[in-house]
């Protein structure tokens, strides 16, 4: 046995206040499992966001389009790692797909991230850039050439019948994708929401909640990659891209603030039995990280900055504005999402009393393996943009012989 | 010494005895005989558990015996059942306590305050019929078995520990030794050998009664016509098996 | 070889239905693989025992059920020990069960010579149990240690297998001590407990099969606090003139409750 952490556990015995279940002293989820919800929020908003474009036809938004599908992408790779780090057998995690159980919330993670990392995201990509693929291909030599080729999976057709049944494709599975992403998400809420036994999670709400952060968080996050990549390649970012992203975060900030209201307002009306404790844990454990952080620095501080997107103030100002706005959703939401998980652990199923949470350095659950996990999407992230620019100058036009003479297996006809 | 002096031997050589006889029509052939191989059928047992709150004095023989029979963990996090000590006092505050899990008894009741009413209550896993730890496990590692005990597989919990999250009781906790999920079994190495649990069997005062579910004459089944029978927390559905006699509103 | 290659792809062309995409069949191929391979090694991995009678291994009931007791059981110390549990089945102890006290046994059951069980000694495992709780039931036996023969071994006076007292207590307050404390600071102090209990002599020595009288009528309070009530004016060597007794009209006052329902007798100015 670890003496270490039966050190750590005496001490949280000694900020026990009231009566918890002797069992209960040990915190089961930690910071890792705040990291997994937070991470997979930013997949599902980014997709969505990227749908937006593509299913609404926002054209404002057009230059974050294959940068939002690149982030999500980034972003769904690592989600599932600190779940695998935080299990007492990693080893074991295989039988989730072995013998997943039918009726555990769970278990159908595996499926649900499976669907929506082949089905959706990869696939998606892969039609996306296709035709792009085969072009850069002709002009490249070496490595490159290969990782192209091994990700066009050896694909040469680039003729106009090809090329739009990529962009059907794409905007097929973007259909199909919306309420994928609202699964991925909204399932991670049913995690938490479906826990009759912690009156914290136990929420209807909770899938519908948890999947507005998401939007939020995912808009926000790519206004941050679309405005810091920008000023990376000393590229100006587009001011109308840049205003549509800020009206839509805006827009789903008010959405997200209004479902945590009347989430707040349902139980404080209902009163039921764990209503004190629940406020004792707002008003002491939670009063930094939920009413500080969360609510006023995370999510009214953001509206009331964003609001100067219907102002007159100069563009300069405006994407200062717009990027610290962004900046304190992102911490918002990670503060809503380590409420959620922590809280709900810091108050006892008796109802009766408070332990404590205190987050290590070092360690397999540590602060350092957080911060590691948090920094690697943006490292997967470089090298994906590395692999397939996003930028639009990095887009093929279609070249002149290409519809003139297609390649012989394109069209069956010429071979014939 | 060299040979070490084994029980049978030590039985074959008893049973020379003159006394033997008296032993056996006392208590031993049938005990003696059913001990060798016979098959135990799940099929026909259905397990519960009776506890009267008002038997209980709070000794802390059962959270003792609990440990050193199932290799419980010694440190006073980690308890397949421990008990607690409520006290209500005039002015309506109640207190909780369960030092150690009151594997070491309890000292006096702290308050100077006039008290109204104090007692102890026992507690383990209930044995959902509808069991909330065994629904959320991904892999199934936690099931119910044929004869109605909720069981860990230690060699195929992964240790996500949803399961701890998801018991409305507290009575699940992670063995920091195997890295899984772990609780109380009812015993059920003992049980399935016709043995009480080990907390029934030191119990002094009978305040924990195991027995059957079903029409058998039992202590259980006399307990649970003989008394108003309560179980902790009901609005969870969850259907528990341990029933609490005399239970006060105030126990969660 | 390429060219071979060509017109191998020209024939596959050539099969396929017209104008359907050459990517989907790509992507089409591979997803096959991939979900057949995974189905495979699916089988292939599933323990043995999963699934028979649930959603579980079979073979973990087994593994749950493989571990040795270590709590023998009293009826496993009977088989040697029979004339102590037989004297102790007859006794107040008669519901604990020998390893309570003496601690897991299986070793000793299997090796009675080399492991021995424990034997308690001093005064801290008896009270354990009978050192005084508040929350400990009613009726229960109970000490104060400090006030019960202090420093003496319980064993002096009471068999473990029999603890039943060799002397008969003289003082109520022996076993009603909660009682007698209660009841010393109360306006009752002067009260000796037979002026409302009869006590049959049989009572100390089987305190439950002879039970004492307790007064059963409002009549019997009034005697002292009804209005116009003559109580004596000495009671077990009492003087009772000294007391301001506090006087109600029995026809008014509490309606149809008996007095034991508000007042508690043993301290009466309690709530």
């Amino acid at each position: 046995m670890d003496p270490e952490h039966l050190a750590q556990l005496e001490s949280a015995l000694d900020q026990v206040t009231g009566f918890i279940y002797p069992n209960e002293i040990e915190l089961q989820w930690s910071i890792l499992i705040v990291i997994y919800p937070y991470l997979t929020g930013l997949v599902a908003g980014a997709f969505i966001l990227a749908s937006l474009e593509r299913v609404f036809n926002v054209k404002e938004i057009q230059p974050t389009y294959r940068l939002a599908l690149l982030t999500a992408l980034a972003f769904l790779i690592v989600a599932p790692l600190p779940l695998q780090a935080h299990l007492g057998h990693p080893e074991r995690a295989f039988e989730i797909f072995l013998t997943p159980n039918p009726a555990s919330a769970m278990a159908m993670f595996g499926f649900v991230y499976l669907w929506y990392l082949m089905v959706v995201l990869l696939l998606e990509i892969w039609f996306e850039y296709r035709a792009d693929l085969v072009r850069w291909r002709r002009n490249e030599k070496g490595l490159m050439k290969f990782v192209h080729w091994l990700i066009s999976l050896g694909s040469r057709d680039v003729s106009p019948a090809a090329v739009a049944f990529d962009r059907k494709a794409v905007q097929f599975i973007t259909i199909i994708g919306i309420p994928s992403a609202f699964l991925l998400h909204g399932y991670v809420g049913f995690i938490f929401g479906s826990v009759k036994a912690n009156p914290w999670w136990s929420s209807v709400l909770m899938p519908i909640v948890f999947l507005c952060s998401a939007i939020v968080s995912g808009i926000s996050l790519v206004l941050l990659i679309y405005y810091v990549t920008s000023l990376l390649r000393r590229k100006k970012p587009e001011m109308s891209c840049l205003n549509t992203l800020a009206a839509f975060l805006l827009y789903a900030l008010i959405i997200d603030l209004s479902l945590e209201a009347l989430d707040f307002i349902h139980r404080l009306y209902e009163s039921e039995e764990s209503i004190e404790i629940l406020e004792q844990l707002i008003i002491t454990k939670l009063s930094l990280s939920l009413t500080i952080v969360q609510i006023l620095i995370g999510t009214i501080g953001p509206i009331v900055l964003l609001a100067a997107r219907f102002s007159k103030l100069p563009d300069e100002l405006k994407r200062m504005i717009y990027f610290i706005a962004a900046l304190l959703v992102q911490v918002g939401i990670f503060s809503t999402r380590w409420n959620v998980v922590i809280g709900g652990q810091l108050f006892s199923k008796s109802l009766r009393g408070m332990t404590a949470y205190k987050l290590e350095l070092g360690g397999q659950e540590g602060l350092l393996v957080a911060i590691g996990l948090l920094i690697l999407p943006f490292l997967i992230l470089a090298l994906l943009i590395k692999i397939l620019p996003p930028w639009e100058e990095a887009k093929t036009e279609p070249e002149p012989d290409e519809a003139a003479a297609p390649e012989s297996i394109a069209q069956p006809s010429a071979v014939a | 010494m060299g040979k070490t002096y084994q029980r049978r031997e030590f039985l074959a050589e008893l049973l020379n005895f003159p006394g033997a006889t008296i032993l056996l029509g006392v208590v031993g052939p049938v005990k003696l005989l059913a001990a060798e191989g016979d098959s135990y059928d799940p099929t026909e047992h259905y397990y519960a558990m009776g506890i009267d709150v008002e038997k209980c004095i709070g000794c802390g023989k059962c959270v003792e015996a609990c440990k050193l029979e199932n290799d419980v963990p010694d440190e006073p996090f980690y308890f397949r059942t421990w008990v607690e000590r409520y006290t209500v006092f005039t002015d309506g505050e109640v207190h909780v306590d369960s030092p150690e899990g009151g594997i070491h008894g309890f000292p006096p009741i702290a308050s100077d305050k006039e008290v109204l009413r104090t007692f102890f209550v026992p507690k383990l896993c209930n044995h959902c019929d509808n069991p909330p730890c065994v629904q959320v496990c991904p892999v199934g590692a936690t099931f119910k078995t044929q004869d109605g005990v909720v069981l860990v597989d230690g060699d195929y919990c992964i240790g996500c520990r949803y399961c701890i999250q998801a018991c409305p009781y507290g009575a699940r906790f992670l063995d920091p030794r195997t890295h899984v999920a772990d609780k109380c079994t009812f015993c059920y190495h003992r049980i399935t050998k016709g043995l009480l649990p080990a907390c029934v069997e030191v119990c002094p005062t009978q305040a924990r009664v195991f027995g059957e579910l079903g029409d058998r004459s039992t202590p259980l089944n006399r307990m649970m016509r003989m008394s108003h029978l309560e179980v902790l927390k009901p609005h969870m559905n969850t259907e528990p098996k341990v029933f609490y006699a005399a239970l006060d509103g105030e126990v969660r | 070889m390429d060219k071979l290659l060509a017109q191998i792809r020209g024939w596959l062309a050539a099969l396929r239905p017209r104008r359907f995409p050459v990517q989907l069949i790509q992507l089409g191929v591979i997803f096959a693989v991939v979900v057949v391979a995974v189905f495979l090694l699916r089988k292939q991995f599933i323990p043995a025992s999963f699934g028979e009678l649930g959603h579980y291994r079979t073979a973990a009931v087994a593994s749950n059920a493989a571990l040795e007791p270590r709590y023998a059981g009293w009826q496993e110390c009977a088989i040697c020990h029979f004339d102590q549990v037989e004297i102790k089945n007859k006794s107040y102890h008669r519901t604990v069960s020998c390893e309570t006290c003496h601690g897991p046994a299986s070793g000793h059951a299997n090796d009675p010579i080399e492991l021995s069980p424990v034997v308690p000694e001093g005064r801290k495992p008896c009270l354990a149990c009978h050192g005084y709780l508040a929350s400990r039931p009613t009726g229960f036996a109970q000490i104060i240690e400090e006030r019960h023969n202090p420093v003496r071994a319980c064993v002096g006076c009471h068999d473990p297998h029999d603890p039943t007292p060799p002397e008969q207590p003289q003082e109520c307050s022996a076993c009603h001590n909660t009682i007698a404390r209660t009841i010393s600071i109360s306006h009752h102090a002067p009260l000796a407990c037979e002026v409302c209990h009869q006590v049959p002599p049989e009572h100390k020595q089987h305190p439950r099969a002879h039970l004492p009288r307790k007064p059963f009528e409002r009549e019997f309070c009034g005697t002292c606090h009804a209005t116009g009530a003559t109580p004596p004016s000495e009671l077990h060597g009492v003087d009772l003139t000294l007391y301001e007794i506090p006087r109600v009209d029995l026809s008014t006052h509490g309606g149809t409750f008996v007095c034991w329902q508000c007042h508690y007798q043993h301290a009466p100015e309690a709530r």
